[in-house]
């Protein structure tokens, strides 16, 4: 079956967006697909490239970055919700001559079209958060 | 199984951004010419009332967008009955036209659609 799941939670603020990596995992153990990750909302954060974790704690951000290059699975940040939270990949911090990149090279910032054609393709989405 | 996708608004309109995070949806939605469902559920209700004066916090007062429904062709909007009728509410308080459903309804539109998005 093809999965496509949605992350609304923030990392650490809630389990939603550690049950989504959980969930996410357990999808591709059981031999299913994921057709797309996609990250909305405080979700974003956990596309962040520069947060650092306590050595005996997760770092979720990390896990996630793992995961999908691991599987090379199709991962999607919502730009509006990116942009306002200073998560930018290279192309918007030039566009907005910033003086940084916080997200992960894994993960695409694109738009809500991408989670309408998830949702259109998969045969089921999972949101979390 | 019909090809529409199902949105369930239930979350009240500021405090939390969730009900702008489901209309920003919806509304991609209707740009990419999906069949949509919009349900208001639960404390989602209280996004319908008028007379709402959201400048003092900073925000955007959210009937403004949902009268955007129309434009976008997002014609099948319920409101949840229990949800009105549990605060007290009548649909002539609402700022715009949804049709009363009743968790029958609901559970069939649910069942009926290619996706839900629920939050």
């Amino acid at each position: 079956m093809k999965f496509s799941i949605v992350i609304y939670g923030a990392p650490y603020s809630s389990e939603a967006a550690s049950s989504a990596y959980r969930f996410a995992r357990a999808v591709i153990e059981q031999g299913h697909g994921i057709y797309r990750l996609f990250f909305m909302g405080d979700g974003v954060l956990n596309a962040s490239r520069l947060s650092v974790s306590p050595q005996d704690e997760v770092n979720l951000q990390h896990s996630w970055d793992k995961l999908i290059r691991e599987h090379k699975l199709d991962s999607v940040v919502c730009v509006s919700s990116a942009l306002k939270r200073g998560i930018v990949d290279a192309t918007e911090s030039e566009r907005y001559e910033l003086d940084g990149v916080s997200a992960f090279e894994s993960s695409d910032i694109a738009g809500l079209g991408q989670l309408v054609d998830a949702s259109v393709v998969s045969d089921r989405v999972v949101s979390f958060g | 199984m019909s090809d529409s996708i199902t949105f369930i608004s239930r979350a009240a309109p500021y405090g939390e951004n969730n009900s702008k995070l489901c209309m920003d949806i919806a509304l991609a939605a209707a740009v990419f010419e999906q069949k949509i469902n919009y349900v208001f559920l639960d404390d989602g209700v209280y996004q319908l009332l008028s007379n709402q004066s959201p400048e003092a916090i900073a925000s955007k007062p959210v009937g403004a967008a949902l009268e955007a429904f129309d434009l976008y062709g997002i014609e099948n909007v319920y409101v949840d009955k229990n949800s009105l009728s549990s605060r007290n509410l009548t649909q002539q308080e609402l700022v715009i036209k949804a049709k009363v459903a009743d968790s029958d309804l609901i559970a069939e539109l649910i069942q009926n659609s290619k996706s839900v998005i629920n939050l």
